[in-house]
């Protein structure tokens, strides 16, 4: 990576550090501290829309792990995340535990879901793989809603609200103090196994099996632990996200879902860790633009109908995943990569 | 002399077919502690197919194959990697979106033995161990004079470079055996002359026995101990280089009949 001109790294340690310089610490310090501050500012719609997004940038972070670095396509992820969020449910409503026993076993048993489905992965590749995982999709929900007296089948489904000492975390403003810390701390968490040997050994499988496999790393283990991990996540995330909406639904967790998580990914550019953070973001905003922005178009022009916005919204999808993969195939992040090592390397590129 | 010196690898009696057609007839031969084997033959006699039978890519449908006196026919490819047996491809196979140096460290797997735990927290020993093998890396890098292409996406590069990189990539693996695919062809002349030039010092440097694939003769009878020639799919001669070049078999096969 270029740096600016004047800077040079003296030991591996720095050359491999994320924060290289003083003023990286100050940005990092400064962002932080404004995603701490947004809720003195923000309105109730806005921290609601955050929290969807801090919630969806963990699903997404685990999608990249498993498609993004180790190229394994899963169209059934949304099905991982309804997994965390009935077992986080049902741990509290069942059992009686707290959210902070039952998430983490939410994202276990979101793991584990995936151990069982990615299986397949040691025999099929690719479009192969793709088909298989879309089984998981369908075998899941399948699977939710004939279980309707620990799920609640096709009704919703109540989910409490999580406390800590005592104090009921069910406001948009204090639920945004559990849900974006848990992004962040996902961020560094896969930001760190992305450049560490396991992430090595996921990009090598995805780049060249063949190789890989010749430099001793174990096909099948690591594709494995891909799925682990990568469902994982969507466990921790699902979990998150039932507690809450103390309510969740089978409606939640469908197909199209699944599709919007790898189109979230696709747009926030594939195993670059700063892609699902900007893909969500901005199919967040452009899905709430298109709701808010549809029923005044269909008031204005009647022949279109009510449904409009939910017609509307799967057409700019389309059209929004046809334009990434045509014009930006790398994502948002390399294009904020391009724009940064620009910044960095001004006002003298040498 | 041979006689005395320890068999790293041997070859014994395989017996390989895809279908009807049959690649490999009854191959038998051994690789020797510190020895720089060349195979050599004409195109399609079978010498990719004999390291993809001892890497494990190929199951022969018989004979055996020992490393350091035990069977591996039945190990899969990454374990026998493990047991120090590296390899470059004929075609280059490298790992194509990530830079060089991503390229070696990627190959430091068996070493690193990663732990997803405690890499997704990267502290203390973590980092450490990071640090002592990016070190390994950039020794490698700076021995194969690739410094200026370290944080360059392999995809890109030209043909002689891969080569290197993926040379590299085998040495990073620290093997006890270096199988060697043609890692010359296709190179101009002083390309050729480098990678010569690496594949003698790094037999030399380090406690190393090379089996070299390669069709440029004059160099093979330059820089390897011993020869085994393949024709067919069958082993046709094996023995010093001044022997093999005066083989009537051998001038058979190359000239053709
Ligand atoms: N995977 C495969 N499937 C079918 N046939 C194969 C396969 N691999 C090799 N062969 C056949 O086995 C024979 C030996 O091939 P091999 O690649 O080992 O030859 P080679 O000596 O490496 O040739 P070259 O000098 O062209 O690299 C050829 O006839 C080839 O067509
Ligand atoms: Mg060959």
């Amino acid at each position: 990576m270029p740096l600016p001109s004047g800077i040079y790294n003296v030991t591996y340690k720095e050359d491999m550090a994320i924060l290289r310089t003083w003023c990286h610490w100050v940005w990092l310090i400064a962002f932080l501290a404004f995603l701490a501050l947004i809720p003195a500012f923000a309105t109730r719609s806005q921290l609601n829309t955050l929290i969807t997004i801090a919630c969806s940038v963990i699903a997404v972070h685990g999608l990249n792990l498993l498609t993004g670095y180790c190229g394994q396509i899963s169209m059934g992820h949304s099905a991982f995340v309804a997994v965390g969020a009935y077992t986080s449910a049902i741990f509290c409503n069942n059992l009686g535990f707290s959210f902070w026993i039952a998430m983490p076993l939410a994202g276990l048993s979101a793991g584990l879901a995936g151990l069982v489905f990615g299986g397949p992965s040691l025999r099929v590749k690719g479009f192969y793989l793709a088909i298989t995982t879309l089984g998981a999709q369908f075998i899941i929900l399948f699977v939710i809603i004939h279980l309707p007296s620990l799920t609640g089948g096709v009704r919703s489904l109540d989910v409490p609200p999580p406390s800590l000492f005592g104090y009921l975390i069910e406001t948009d403003y204090s639920y945004y103090y559990l849900a974006m810390p848990m992004a962040v701390i996902t961020t560094y968490l896969v930001k760190n196994i992305s450049r560490t040997g396991v992430g090595r050994a996921f990009v090598a499988i995805r780049d060249n099996d063949l190789a890989a496999e010749g430099m001793g790393i174990a096909l099948f283990y690591n594709k494995m632990l891909a799925f682990f991990l990568g469902c994982f996540f969507a466990g921790i995330s699902g979990s998150v996200y039932a507690h809450y909406l103390q309510t969740i639904n089978i409606e939640y967790f469908t197909l199209m879902d699944s599709i919007w998580y790898l189109a979230m990914l696709i747009v926030g550019g594939l195993g670059q860790t700063m892609g699902p953070i900007f893909g969500v973001i901005f199919m967040v905003v452009l899905r709430n633009l298109i709701m808010e922005t549809a029923p005044l178009i269909s008031r204005a022009v009647p022949v279109l109908g009510i449904e409009f916005g939910a017609a509307m919204s799967l057409v700019v999808l389309g059209l929004v995943i046809m334009f990434f993969l045509v014009f930006e195939p790398r994502g948002l992040a390399h294009r904020w990569e391009i724009i940064k090592t620009k910044f960095r390397l001004y006002p003298f590129p040498y | 002399m041979e006689n005395n010196r320890k068999a790293v690898l041997e070859l014994s009696q395989l017996t390989l077919s895809f279908g009807g057609l049959k690649a490999l007839t009854e191959v038998s031969f051994s690789l020797f502690e510190r020895e720089l084997l060349a195979v050599i033959g004409p195109n399609g006699a079978g010498k990719t197919s004999v390291l993809n039978c001892i890497t494990g890519y190929y199951h022969p449908q018989e004979g055996d194959i020992l490393y350091d006196g035990r069977s591996i026919i039945r190990l899969p490819v990454h374990r026998r990697a493990a047991l120090g047996l590296a390899r470059t491809f004929q075609n280059v196979a490298l790992f194509d979106g990530l830079t060089t140096l991503e390229n070696i460290i990627a190959a430091r797997h068996i070493q690193l033995k990663p732990n997803p735990l405690t890499g997704a927290l990267y502290f203390g020993p973590e980092l450490k161990k990071e640090i002592s093998h990016r070190r390994v890396v950039e020794d490698i890098i700076d021995f194969l004079e690739i410094q200026s292409i370290r944080k360059k996406v392999v995809g890109n590069l030209p043909y002689g470079q891969r080569k290197r990189v993926e040379l590299g990539r085998a040495l990073a693996m620290e093997p006890k055996v270096l199988l060697l695919d043609e890692p010359m062809a296709g190179m101009n002349p002083e390309e050729k002359e480098d990678m010569a030039r690496f594949i003698i010092d790094v037999f030399e440097e380090k406690e190393i026995s090379i089996v070299l694939v390669e069709h440029d003769m004059e160099l093979v009878m330059d820089i390897s101990d011993r020869i085994v020639v393949l024709d067919w799919g069958r082993v046709i001669a094996d023995g010093p280089p001044q022997e093999i070049a005066v083989d009537p078999k051998v001038i058979r096969a190359y000239l053709g009949d």
